[in-house]
């Protein structure tokens, strides 16, 4: 099972990541970002950097769990991520549209009780 | 008895002159009436002509539909210590002059919620045909969860009293609320009552369901009505959010 994984694609997978996490690092730096969205992408550049270097690894954890063909736990853990961060995105667009609607109705209500007190 | 007349309006500029004499002039003995109309981002001249009667407008900064602005009138009318809270579609559709009976029943504390019915007497404006096919999926969907029969389920035209005002602040759907809120205000145990009215076709303005969206519309109300069901129940009946 040695060199399943050519040297090719291991350093550009590892090159890859490193820019990617450096990407996400200049985004939290530059306020474009939140830390609490970042933690789940930086959990999953070090997942990215883990399985570059240690090359082996994702053959022994999908002979583990009876993948057959390794790649495949790839694309199953991919998305299977990707699926909950989506719902997590859900849930927090729903939150917002709630605080929204609760600011929007402040700001009217507000907005008339300013003209009350200008007309007083 | 302190009253307010909640009207939501969106791009109703034909019909809130109307809409807007006619409640002022109501009387009814023993209560200020106060017309509370919401300005949900009309796009036409709605919030300056509200402005120029000098109305009380509550004018959103942005687009909440229906229900939402419906809820900034009724947290309005618990800010002020209203009695009671009546909505009214600014369309005309709804009959003012009949607000005297929707209130009937909460001054003789008979009903915590009093909805006015198209289809006690099956008079008036009856509505389309297809409309009506699903004002009776509502109708039966409701009376399944909640075990007593509604006829009007989406009738806009409602009167509810202070207890009810707080629990619609709390938490009111935001768009098409109408149905939803019947499972919330039954499984709030208020007693919710049907009067008949009489309604007319809509002076101007637009309905907020076209046909295009009512498949839209009865996807989404089905499963607002399940979930506010499942979490209503699931809850012990504290109040949702």
């Amino acid at each position: 099972m040695e060199n399943v994984v050519p040297y090719k694609i291991q350093i550009i997978s590892i090159i890859g990541a490193l820019l990617f996490m450096f990407f996400i690092f200049r985004l939290i730096t530059k306020g474009k970002l939140r830390e609490e969205y970042s933690i789940v992408w930086i959990i999953c550049t070090l997942i990215l950097i883990l399985f570059s270097v240690w090359r082996n690894g994702l053959d022994i954890i999908a002979k583990f769990l009876g993948i057959y063909y390794a790649p495949a736990l790839v694309f199953l853990a991919a998305i299977f991520a990707i699926i909950i961060f989506l719902v997590h995105l859900s849930v927090v667009n729903s939150k917002q549209q709630r605080q929204i609607k609760d600011l929007a109705q402040n700001i009217a209500l507000l907005k008339d009780k300013l003209e009350n007190k200008r007309n007083d | 008895m302190k009253i307010a007349v909640i009207i939501p309006c969106y791009n109703e500029e034909a019909c809130v002159a109307e809409v807007f004499n006619e409640i002022s002039n109501i009387k009814i003995p023993n209560c200020y009436i106060q017309p509370v109309f919401i300005n949900d981002c009309s796009k036409d001249n709605t919030l300056v002509l509200l402005q120029s009667y000098n109305a009380l407008v509550l004018d959103l900064p942005v687009n909440l539909g229906i229900g939402g602005a419906v809820q900034t009138g009724f947290k309005y009318a618990l800010l002020n210590n209203f009695d009671i809270a009546i909505q009214l579609d600014g369309d005309g559709q709804h009959p003012s002059d009949q607000i005297i009976n929707l209130i009937q029943p909460i001054l003789t504390n008979e009903a915590d919620i009093v909805i006015g019915s198209r289809f006690l007497l099956k008079e008036g404006f009856q509505s389309t045909f297809t409309r009506r096919l699903g004002i009776n999926y509502f109708k039966f969907l409701n009376k399944f969860l909640i075990k007593k029969t509604i006829t009007d389920n989406t009738s806009g035209f409602r009167a509810i009293n202070y207890k009810a005002l707080k629990e619609v602040c709390n938490y009111y759907p935001d768009e098409y609320p109408e149905p939803e809120a019947i499972i919330l205000f039954s499984l709030n145990n208020l007693r919710i009552k049907e009067i008949p009215v009489i309604m007319r076709e809509r002076i101007g303005g637009q309905s907020s369901i076209s046909s295009f969206k009512s498949i839209y519309y009865m996807v989404k109300v089905s499963l607002a009505i399940i979930f506010i069901y499942l979490r209503l129940k699931l809850n012990g009946k504290r109040s949702a959010v």
